[in-house]
């Protein structure tokens, strides 16, 4: 108490410049988030929520029903939860291990002198500049079964059309490769950096004690670019996983329903037909805490790595 | 500006007692009833008409509209079709930026009526003349014996076919039967070199396939999903062959648009499709001779008996409007013989209104040609959950057209996900 106060008195001028953040972040993330945890513990639905529109007074029907929703979906029982868990961490692996590797090569090729290094970068920047919903539709008009322009090319060599985004396991193909060129631009700046703060010296004294490039490349870039690669492979991983455009976006509405991850799922039953507030706040509930566990775990194991 | 927001405010006030009245069954007090030169404000319209080939024509009736009301503006907004359901519902829920009047798909009206979203429209200036409606697109507008919608255009869908493809393919007249549809695929093929048809593998151009079986998703008065009945399996079956044998390779991401580029473009024969695309099959290079489409009724299952469901759109009142009277007299304009004589002109949508289905409406080609596919409608369960079950339908739908689950084994799959979206007392039936 004593220690608040004195806080308090020697920094008063630092929590009035905090206090409009905090309420901001209360009101913007705070509340929704506890709402969303109330929501979890109901079998609230948009049939028996409260509502008073005009002369329509509807009061609220719904209950509290413990952990029921949580059992539903972590026992199985819903039957959805762990064919989307499994694909949504196939996709999120795929997608990040692709746009890092591919990510990294690109880096080091551009952080040497080249000519027309300048036209290299912007090229590389150009799918994180166009919004990537914009992105994903020209995608989609690019693999288009009877006018897509990837099916005009191959049928100048006579190959015939293929539907590209028919089946399973073409459009899950489709949106991971959709994702990887959306992805790769902000790992390729984002290295770049790191390669550029690499001192010169270590390569050189590689270069001294007779090390091959790829020697070089793995002992001295790779190490030092650690720093770097593990924050954005937690962002990559949180984006991804979250990354609800490519897969709504790019595939329409008539699929299979064995492409959507787990933020696409949940948003199907809260916004198709009568919305399933309770689940839908379940499963973004769910995701939230395997994202969290997923962050916590990696910070410490990187942690870790860095004392050792 | 200030005097004007102040009457705006009152008249509102004033609007809203006059409806309290209403809700007590004496609607012939409101305002607009009585007095419609002196309804004023400002209501928003959410038109979901296509925003290029039909959305100019209802700009311009809002012109008349906004003419004869001078006190009345109406701000007019495009919203996609795909994506008005799940826009409206989050803005009525909250009370914010929801639209005063918004043009809903049929299929929707039981579920705005249930969720307190739709104003209840019996007795108030909106419904007017109402044994003029046809009984099709009427039954549409009705949840629990009351009124939340008004026909504006109503439809179903139809065998739409290129007459010259036809003939060159030496084929005399339009398939009747699934599988004479499939031959006549099979022979535009081999003599014109086009694909016969495109199917869409969207579910709800599954509904004709089913209920040419007599099968249909549920039976809401036995409390009963019908889905994976028999019957059901059987039309699943023909659009599976239908798929593959007659129609041109399905991109399911692209399918409506690719459907509708082909057959214009005169590179397939026939499609199963609604009066709202022929303004675009007119604009498209088979059919600068408007003589060319031909348009018969959907093809017959096994009970030799074609149907289709019965689509079309209604104008739903906002029941939080702030200007209900406003809201009351755009619906009643918008819905009037003449408006929608007016739209049936400019888009060849058919008219809500018998009355509309003037002599000039008549000689629209597309209008000629759905009228008599009409009698072949049939209206789609009327329960408030039917928008969600369209969702593992469809997915189902796809899984079946893609060869990755039978028929059978597809549709037992959408019965067991019905049974989680439907009320607790309905069963599978055997």
């Amino acid at each position: 108490m004593q220690r608040l106060r004195r806080s308090w008195e020697r920094h008063w001028y630092a929590w009035a410049m905090v206090g409009p953040v905090v309420v901001v972040i209360a009101v913007l993330v705070l509340y929704p988030l506890l709402y969303g945890l109330f929501l979890s513990f109901t079998d609230a639905n948009e049939a028996n929520v409260a509502k008073n529109i005009g002369a329509n007074h509807i009061p609220a029907t719904f209950h509290l029903v413990g952990l029921h929703n949580y059992w539903q979906v972590l026992s199985g029982a819903d039957g959805h939860f762990y064919p989307r868990l499994v694909w949504t961490i196939v996709w999120t692996v795929g997608c990040v291990a692709f746009t890092y590797g591919i990510g990294v090569g690109l880096a080091v090729l551009l952080n040497r002198p080249i000519r027309g290094k300048i036209f290299y970068r912007l090229a590389l920047i150009l799918p994180w500049a166009v919004p990537n919903f914009i992105g994903v539709y020209a995608w989609r008009l690019m693999l288009n079964g009877q006018y897509g322009v990837f099916n005009r090319i191959i049928g100048l060599v006579g190959i015939p059309g293929q539907a590209w985004l028919d089946g399973e396991t073409a459009q899950k193909v489709a949106v991971i490769i959709v994702n990887v060129w959306l992805g790769v631009p902000f790992m390729v700046v984002a290295l770049l950096g790191g390669l550029q703060s690499i001192p010169a010296e270590l390569h050189e004294a590689g270069e001294m004690d007779g090390a091959s490039p790829w020697q070089r490349f793995r002992s001295i870039t790779l190490p030092s670019l650690r720093p770097v690669s593990s924050t954005v492979i937690l962002l990559g991983t949180i984006w991804t996983f979250n990354m609800f455009n490519v897969i709504y976006l790019l595939l329409g509405q008539n699929t299979t329903g064995s492409t959507d991850i787990l933020v696409t799922y949940g948003y199907n039953l809260v916004f198709n037909g009568v919305a399933n507030y309770s689940m839908g706040s379940t499963y973004g509930i769910v995701v939230l805490l395997i994202l969290l566990g997923f962050s916590i775990f990696y910070g410490r194991r990187q942690l870790k790595e860095e004392q050792l | 500006m200030r005097r004007a927001l102040i009457a705006a405010a009152t008249l509102s006030a004033l609007a809203l007692t006059a409806t309290a009245c209403g809700s007590s069954g004496s609607g012939a007090g409101s305002t607009a009833a009585k007095n419609p030169g002196q309804v004023s404000g400002t209501i928003t319209y959410w038109d979901t008409s296509d925003a290029k080939n039909e959305a100019p024509a209802y700009k311009a009736l809002i012109k008349q509209f906004e003419a004869k009301y001078p006190k009345i503006k109406v701000q007019y907004q495009n919203v996609a079709f795909a994506s008005v359901e799940a826009k409206f519902k989050s803005a009525a829920q909250s009370g914010k930026g929801a639209p005063d009047v918004v043009r809903t798909d049929v299929g929707l009206i039981s579920e705005y009526a249930s969720l307190g979203y739709a104003q209840k429209l019996d007795g108030t200036a909106a419904l007017s003349d109402k044994g003029d409606f046809a009984p099709g697109a009427w039954g549409t507008t009705q949840y629990k014996g009351a009124t939340y919608g008004i026909p504006q255009v109503t439809d179903t869908l139809g065998l739409l076919y290129n007459k010259a493809l036809f003939k060159k393919a030496g084929i005399a007249k339009p398939p009747t039967t699934w599988d004479a549809f499939i031959a006549d695929a099979k022979q535009l093929k081999a003599r014109a070199g086009v694909d016969g048809t495109y199917l869409n593998p969207d579910p709800y151009f599954m509904l004709p396939f089913l209920f040419g079986e007599g099968a249909d998703l549920a039976d809401p008065a036995k409390k009963q999903i019908t889905v994976n009945s028999p019957a059901a399996v059987k039309a699943a079956t023909t659009a599976k062959k239908v798929a593959d044998e007659a129609s041109a390779k399905i991109d399911f991401a692209n399918s409506y648009n690719n459907m509708q580029a082909m057959f214009k473009t005169g590179k397939v024969g026939m499609v199963i499709q609604g009066p709202w695309s022929t303004a675009d099959d007119y604009s498209g290079s088979a059919f600068t001779d408007k003589a060319n489409l031909g348009i018969a009724p959907v093809p017959a299952g096994s009970t030799g008996k074609g149907q289709a469901p019965t689509g079309g759109h209604d104008l739903v009142v906002y029941a939080g409007s702030k200007h209900l009277d406003a809201s009351y007299l755009f619906t009643k304009f918008m819905t009037s013989s003449a408006s929608e004589a007016f739209i049936a002109e400019k888009n060849g949508t058919l008219p809500g209104r018998t009355s509309a289905y003037t002599p000039t409406v008549l000689k629209q080609p597309s209008i000629a040609g759905f009228q008599a596919v009409l009698p072949t409608a049939r209206a789609r369960v009327a329960l408030p959950q039917v928008g969600s079950l369209f969702t593992p339908l469809g997915q189902d739908y796809t899984k079946i057209l893609q060869g990755q689950e039978s028929p059978q084994a597809g549709l037992d799959h959408s019965a067991a996900e019905f049974k989680k979206l439907l009320p607790s007392d309905f069963t599978i039936a055997k």
